[in-house]
């Protein structure tokens, strides 16, 4: 007896198992996140010296006048450059689906394929951040802002990365299964798709807190 | 599947030509529920009976503190038992390790890993888990994580030793073993994601045709909220668990206070980080975790009892809204955990009251399945003798709870024995006594033969004695006020003196439960190879798993032909019933 709605929905649920199945997985992640970011709020606002830069560490940096912030270290431009790259990979890996779903392989193969190079955008940009930190000694230990900087950005990358594998392999080898099975291949295109936004969307919330406020 | 699709490749593996499977794919890394459930079995019943011996070993000194341990002391290394005689940083990492590996390694894997994975799918008429490979994965997360815990006893300066709540700054001082403990935890952690996950679109999506939500054994909706617990709850650990191995691996402060001084020294990192911010995250999981452990159990006693009584359950409907409304509240209690840290009068009375709340449903549970044997013909066989022993242990346990739950006493009972007794009585006489409930009745399906009842017998009532030798005295030790965290049991407290003679009646009871598991030990074996042959449903029950094969074979499919189901799971004393009962598939009026 085979496993029923791999691949086809569930008449009274309306969805696929790996659906749904992904659905909980994204609350459970949410979760996470949630548990980090309020960890960040609880911790800032215990300690009313989170934000501010100790006078001898400012001036090993260079900064000199009056009371410097942590969230000054960090680069607006580049993060902001990140956000775009990464809601423009949203729209790519929407449309890598869409093609799917009017049959045209490759503009699924063009679209995803622009979604990995924004995936790898992102990941470069992040790497240069972080070695412009580590070049000015600034680390997870240099302060509990940094440390939850370095905690929350550094998840939301293991989180790219894990997409990443998963993206370059249903472009690459995966994909064979288009001629085999279209419609399970449709549904594993929109699955990780699902988790994608989910890790847009992360960051969309990672770069206001911790960059801009 | 539309017809004009060619069947997927991995369809031939799933037609049940197993039996060419090598044996490592057939038993060790198998993709079959049922298989899985064993491992989780025996592998979480190993790590019961090991942090059994921690148990032992504390209880040996609590009674003769300053005695050599008999028999096993050469076994303890003269690091942690110099002379046989056990040292408190030893008896620390006892107390740690017990109450980790019998909440995360014994009673959870037992009661989701094991009974959620081997009756859930027959329960609901699916042919196995919705994601077999993840449940797989499930399995070997849950080993390396165990193992790690296990081997932490042997890295420099022992296993964790920060109490199972691990609470910092102590745990960001300790010893490396809270580097195991933590690497451990997230393994586990991640067990129960991919767990939770995969038994919840099994319930949602694999139900036999005709088994609607209100047709479902008490037991699959038990193992539902359980596993949205598990779900939403863990995460927030997984969290603090990754913050606190950062402040222990790359020195970060999230949880380490300013200006904090060890053994006359200033503690050479930043500060500013909050050790409150960590009991937080970490009850957030932890007390939903108590209704993981519970909930499941009730779901196995509420399966027994209504089989036993040869009755429907009483109150099904309420029971069920009941677990549901239980879940939810699980989320908003965890506080009551945290009345004696400062976190202020307001933030207590919020969560005293939720905790008088979530008082209710729990009773409910427990009032409809106590109403279920009004009026029954009770079969008194050992499953049964289990689960009837349940309702006033737990009983016991939750109304010992409430003045925990209030601000007022908790402050004077607050890390007492009378917690210990108090949590003790819920999970020990409680949830473990389910687990034995289950372990005799599901036994026939699994093997096709029934556990001795004799022997069974042997097991229950030395068991059902000696538990509460060793827990109900703690309730006096604790209103006399002993801390539960002294490692020679108080006598060194003038105010213990009084209540010390419990100390050995306690710690014999003790050794008397460990003799009373023998029988049960022999039973499981004995019975394998000589307990009676039964058929496919030797307690003429009415739910689906007892319409499969005795020993439902290896591989996918574990019905002969999809199961349609007609009727509630509990139709006992159906009147015309041929035998008395009518088995969910039997045929009737409804499709």
């Amino acid at each position: 007896m085979q496993i029923p709605y791999t691949v086809e929905e569930r008449p009274d649920t309306g969805l696929y198992n790996a659906k749904l199945g992904i659905w909980l997985f994204l609350a459970s992640e949410v979760m996470l996140f949630g548990a980090l970011f309020s960890s960040y709020v609880l911790l800032r606002t215990g300690d009313p010296g989170f934000m501010t830069i100790p006078h001898e560490v400012a001036e090993a940096l260079g900064l000199h006048g009056e009371a410097h912030r942590w969230s000054d270290e960090l680069s607006v431009p580049l993060a902001f450059v990140n956000t775009l790259v990464l809601i423009f990979s949203s729209v790519t890996i929407v449309m890598s689906w869409a093609s799917l779903r009017l049959k045209e392989f490759a503009k699924f193969r063009l679209w995803m394929g622009l979604t990995i190079l924004c995936a790898f955008g992102f990941m470069g940009i992040k790497a240069v951040e972080y070695s412009a930190k580590f070049s000015h000694h600034l680390y997870p230990e240099t302060s509990n802002f940094l440390g939850i900087y370095f905690t929350l950005t550094g998840l939301h990358g293991l989180h790219v990365v894990g997409g990443l594998i998963v993206l370059v392999y249903l472009w690459g080898p995966g994909s064979k299964m288009w001629k085999s099975q279209p419609r399970r291949f449709v549904n594993r295109v929109e699955t990780v798709g699902l988790y994608w936004h989910f890790v847009d969307l992360v960051w969309i919330f990672l770069f206001p807190t911790l960059y801009l406020l | 599947m539309s017809v004009l699709e060619k069947p997927p490749p991995e369809a031939e593996e799933h037609t049940g030509h197993h039996h060419h499977d090598p044996f490592w794919r057939r038993y060790i890394f198998s993709q079959d529920h049922k298989v899985i459930g064993l491992q989780y079995a025996l592998t979480a019943m190993f790590f019961l009976l090991f942090g059994f011996f921690l148990m032992i070993l504390m209880r040996w000194q609590l009674a003769w503190p300053g005695r050599p341990i008999p028999l096993i002391a050469g076994l303890l290394g003269e690091a942690n038992a110099p002379g046989g005689i056990m040292l408190p940083e030893f008896y620390n990492q006892l107390g740690a390790m017990h109450g980790t590996i019998m909440v995360f390694l014994g009673v959870v894997p037992l009661l989701v890993g094991a009974f959620g994975n081997y009756v859930v799918p027959l329960q609901i008429g699916a042919p196995d888990m919705a994601f077999p490979k993840l449940n797989m994965a499930s399995y070997w997360c849950y080993l390396p994580g165990g193992l790690v815990m296990f081997s932490s006893f042997f890295v420099p300066g022992g296993a964790a030793n920060s109490g199972w709540t691990s609470y910092p700054p102590l745990s960001t001082i300790a010893t490396q073993g809270q580097t195991w403990w933590l690497i451990g935890m997230v393994l586990l952690i991640t067990s129960s994601l991919l767990g939770s996950v995969n038994f919840i679109v099994t319930i949602f999506q694999l139900r036999a045709k005709g088994l609607t939500f209100m047709k479902l054994p008490f037991f699959v909706h038990a193992q539902l909220v359980t596993s949205f617990l598990l779900l939403l709850a863990f995460p927030p650990l997984e969290a603090a668990g990754i913050f606190q191995l950062l402040d222990r691996v790359l020195n970060t402060s999230f949880f380490s206070p300013s200006g904090l001084v060890v053994a006359g020294e200033v503690v050479d990192k930043v500060g500013g980080g909050s050790p409150l911010l960590w009991q937080h995250l970490f009850w957030f999981l932890a007390h939903p975790e108590v209704y993981v452990l519970i909930l499941p159990a009730m779901g196995i006693v509420a399966e027994v009892i209504a089989n036993n009584t040869r009755k429907p359950l009483w109150g099904y409907k309420s029971m069920v809204y009941a677990s549901i409304f239980l879940g939810f509240m699980s989320f908003i209690v965890w506080a009551h955990h945290m009345f004696l840290t400062g976190m202020g009068t307001t933030i207590s009375s919020f969560f005293q009251t939720t905790t008088m709340i979530i008082s209710v449903p729990s009773v409910v549970i427990l009032s409809a399945l106590l109403i279920s044997l009004w009026g029954g013909s009770i079969r008194f066989n050992t499953p049964m003798l289990f689960a009837l022993a349940f309702l006033p242990m737990f009983g016991i346990g939750g109304l010992t709870g409430l003045p925990l739950g209030l601000a007022p006493t908790d402050i004077h009972l607050h890390d007492t024995y009378y917690v210990i007794g108090h949590f003790h009585y819920v999970v020990a006489p409680g949830t473990i006594f389910a687990i034995f409930a289950g372990i005799y009745y599901w036994f026939p399906k699994i093997t096709g033969r029934k556990l001795s009842e004799g022997l069974g017998k042997l097991h229950f009532w030395p068991s059902f004695i000696f538990i509460n030798g060793i827990f109900g005295p703690m309730f006096i030790q604790g209103l006399a006020g002993v801390s539960r965290r002294l490692w020679d049991g108080g006598q060194q407290y003038a105010h213990a003196q009084p209540v010390l003679e419990w100390n050995v009646f306690m710690s014999m009871s003790a050794f008397g439960l460990l003799i009373a598991q023998l029988p049960f030990i022999v039973n499981l074996f004995w019975s394998i190879r000589k307990g009676q042959k039964v058929d496919s449903n030797p307690w003429q029950a009415t739910t689906l798993e007892w319409a499969a094969a005795p020993s439902p074979p290896i591989g996918h499919g574990n019905f002969h032909e999809v199961p349609v189901v007609h009727h509630g799971p509990y139709e006992y004393s159906a009147p015309g019933a041929p035998n008395g009962y009518l088995p969910q598939t039997a045929p009737g009026k409804e499709g």
